[in-house]
């Protein structure tokens, strides 16, 4: 995974609440077995409708995402975190999220920051009114700052550190191994077995 | 101290505990399928890892199968994914139920029928509705696909440890009322994200009067509310369903485990961070009317007035969702007309869910007009329906009797919803485009599905 230490862009306002992982990335898209290229399925069905945010000019290059509570809600997907940051998204806001896609963004590197609801509203009527407003999302301070305003957010430390490292988290844990091995001697011998 | 039944099963299974780092914790079972599994298998490839326990990991195909023939998988894409998981089952020595085989299936439906999971255990898979398992008194929750390689490659996983909340359903199911009708109008009293952050125990006495397949149903849709697991104590019930089957233990195996999974209920004092109540006597049929899982109403009620919900947010989710579902506020739930009735999937395609739709379609027809798809969820709840007669009964009543998969849950295979199509659908997403693009989905229970595919209308056998 790469390192994230603070990244500055611009933002897309998406003014949707429960924006799950199917409108995300349709199921039809989830078909390939590669990791890259799921681009074209980012918000597929959205994006069909001119008026889509995504489809204003405007907002074209921009890579943070800022959107309403409970986004990424629904399927384990992570093809949807996939989506995001092929497309070109670092950052993700929101004052909510479905818990497995937050986890699964952790670990791809792309950062979900929440932030609560009249945050993100402020920041919405900001890049709605001047969208080239360039927001800044700096990890080791844990701030959000834009137009001179600055929002702290928090985030667990394990995770924070994972993504300021870039630290694989297999690698991580292969570390353990000899506890693995350990408490596997310990298991019911009645436990399931599947061969 | 005491603790509850989620504590326990995760305090058993804990293999490293450090200050400031989450839980490592072991994986006794783990549930694949071709749709988040190959960048799994590729990153061990890329790696150089091995899987580190092929015997506690096993595969079936189901999102993109066809459910008109075990044969042929006619879009290459699907096919190819399916061809995928084949090879990274041979390559990796991992069992696999293919298309075809006995015990092909959902995998929340495979892993249950098998006596795979059994209380106690840690279940996870790369997909939402791992839920599921927790019926049995499992922890049991889905995971994205890095996580499946890390659970490939280590057999564990670190997890943070969540908060626990129960959910106390007191009094009786009304008669004709199900788990299904339950669990809707539970995700409309807290919402979509109620669960967050939580591992959640369903409980008191209605739970306990559930079968497994109604309890299944429960746990299945915690996910919907944001719950990371929902989980049953397993008592009498639970061990009644799991003696027998293949992976059940046997003999004085059976003693053992017996005596460990008794220990496993929450005890008397153990302390939940919160609570919900939910009083089953009140219950009656329950389908949605929009765009998520939270926005449901009973059946007798009326699609509701976007600008009767309190916050902004709702509303404007409200009114984006009834310009989706091209419906009016006012209008009787039970006077929307339905082109396509779907009986199937983890939520409700077990073999009593079948029973439940057979009864209703007994001597009865599906509505001019109407199509109507009954999908097994596995091919064993397949044939054990059939030895039953139910397929007898489903297709006099003109409707399709088909071969198991998730079929039109989700679109991914050839069962889909054309754009503009309604469905009521036993399922358990009613996201815009779930069943197709821009298909519009109500939820329902079975019951209720065959109901409404002889009325050609919402409705409950009451109407009939
Ligand atoms: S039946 Fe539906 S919810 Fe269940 S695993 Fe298949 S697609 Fe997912």
């Amino acid at each position: 995974m790469e390192k994230f230490t603070a990244h500055v862009g611009t933002a897309v306002p998406l003014r949707r609440s429960n924006v799950d992982t199917d409108q995300i990335i349709p199921a039809v898209y989830l078909k390939r077995v590669t990791r890259t290229g799921f681009e074209d399925g980012l918000f597929a069905a959205w994006r069909e409708d001119p008026d889509f945010v995504l489809n204003n000019p405007a907002y074209a290059g921009a890579t943070i995402l800022v959107a309403g509570p409970e986004f990424g809600t629904g399927s384990s997907r992570e093809h949807a975190v996939w989506a995001l940051c092929d497309y070109g998204f670092r950052v993700v806001i929101s004052p909510r999220y479905g818990d497995i896609f937050r986890g699964n963004s952790l670990k791809q590197g792309l950062l979900t920051v929440e932030l609560p609801v009249e945050a993100v509203e402020e920041l919405w009527d900001l890049v709605e009114s001047r969208p080239t407003t360039t927001v800044e999302v700096d990890l080791e301070a844990l701030e959000v700052r834009a137009d001179g305003r600055v929002w702290g957010f928090t985030l667990d430390s394990f995770s924070r550190w994972r993504l300021l490292e870039g630290l694989d988290d297999i690698g991580l844990t292969l570390r353990h191994e000899d506890r693995i091995s350990a408490f596997e001697t310990q298991r019911p011998a009645w436990g399931v077995v599947v061969s | 101290m005491s603790r509850t039944l989620a504590q326990k099963v995760w305090d058993s299974h804990v293999v490293r505990k450090a200050d400031g780092e989450p839980d490592l914790l072991y994986i006794d079972l783990h549930l694949l399928h071709e749709v988040t599994s190959p960048q799994a298998f590729d990153g061990l490839r890329i790696a150089g890892r091995k899987v580190r326990r092929p015997d506690l990991t096993i595969a079936t195909e189901d999102h993109n199968t066809p459910t008109d023939n075990l044969l042929t998988i006619s879009d290459p894409v699907s096919r190819t994914q399916i061809e995928t998981l084949r090879r990274n089952c041979e390559e990796f020595g991992i069992r696999l139920h293919p298309l075809g085989d006995p015990e092909q299936g959902v995998v929340h439906v495979m892993g249950p029928q098998r006596g795979l999971t059994q209380p106690g255990m840690t279940i996870v898979c790369g997909d939402s509705h791992t839920s599921t398992h927790g019926a049995f008194g499992a922890l049991a929750f889905g995971i994205g696909t890095s996580e499946v390689e890390h659970v490939l490659a280590t057999q564990t996983l670190p997890q943070n440890t969540p908060k626990q909340m129960a959910v106390t359903v007191t009094g009786e199911l009304p008669p004709g009322i199900t788990a299904k009708d339950l669990i809707l109008a539970l995700i409309t009293q807290v919402g979509t994200g109620g669960g967050r952050g939580h591992v959640v125990e369903y409980r008191g006495p209605a739970i306990e009067k559930l079968s497994m397949e109604g309890r299944m149903t429960v746990s299945n849709m915690s996910i919907e509310w944001g719950a990371k697991a929902g989980l049953i104590a397993p008592d009498d019930t639970t061990y009644a369903w799991l003696e027998g089957r293949t992976f059940a233990p046997k003999g004085r195996d059976w003693e053992a485990a017996l005596d460990a999974w008794r220990a496993l209920p929450s005890d008397p004092d153990a302390v939940f961070d919160s609570e919900v109540t939910l009083d089953a006597g009140t219950l009656s049929p329950f389908v949605t009317w929009g765009t998520n899982p939270g926005q449901g109403a009973p059946l007798s009620a009326s699609v509701p007035d976007p600008e009767s919900f309190q916050s902004e947010a709702e509303r404007a989710a409200a009114r984006r969702a009834l310009e989706y579902m091209d419906l009016r506020p006012g209008v009787p739930l039970r006077e929307v007309a339905v082109d396509v009735v779907f009986v199937g999937s983890c939520t409700n395609g077990r073999l009593e869910d079948l029973r439940l739709a057979a009864d209703v379609l007994r001597g009865r027809k599906v509505a001019d007009g109407v199509r109507m798809m009954i999908v097994p969820g596995s091919a064993a709840v397949r044939a054990q329906a059939e030895s039953e007669g139910l397929h007898e009964v489903f297709t006099a009543a003109g409707a399709e009797w088909r071969f198991a998969g998730c079929s039109m849950c989700l679109g991914m295979n050839p069962d889909t919803l054309k754009p503009g199509q309604r469905s009521a659908s036993t399922s358990n997403r009613n996201f815009e485009g779930r069943q197709g693009k821009g298909g519009r989905t109500h939820l329902v229970s079975p019951a209720v599905a065959a109901a409404t595919a002889v009325v050609g209308r919402l409705a409950a056998p009451a109407d009939l």
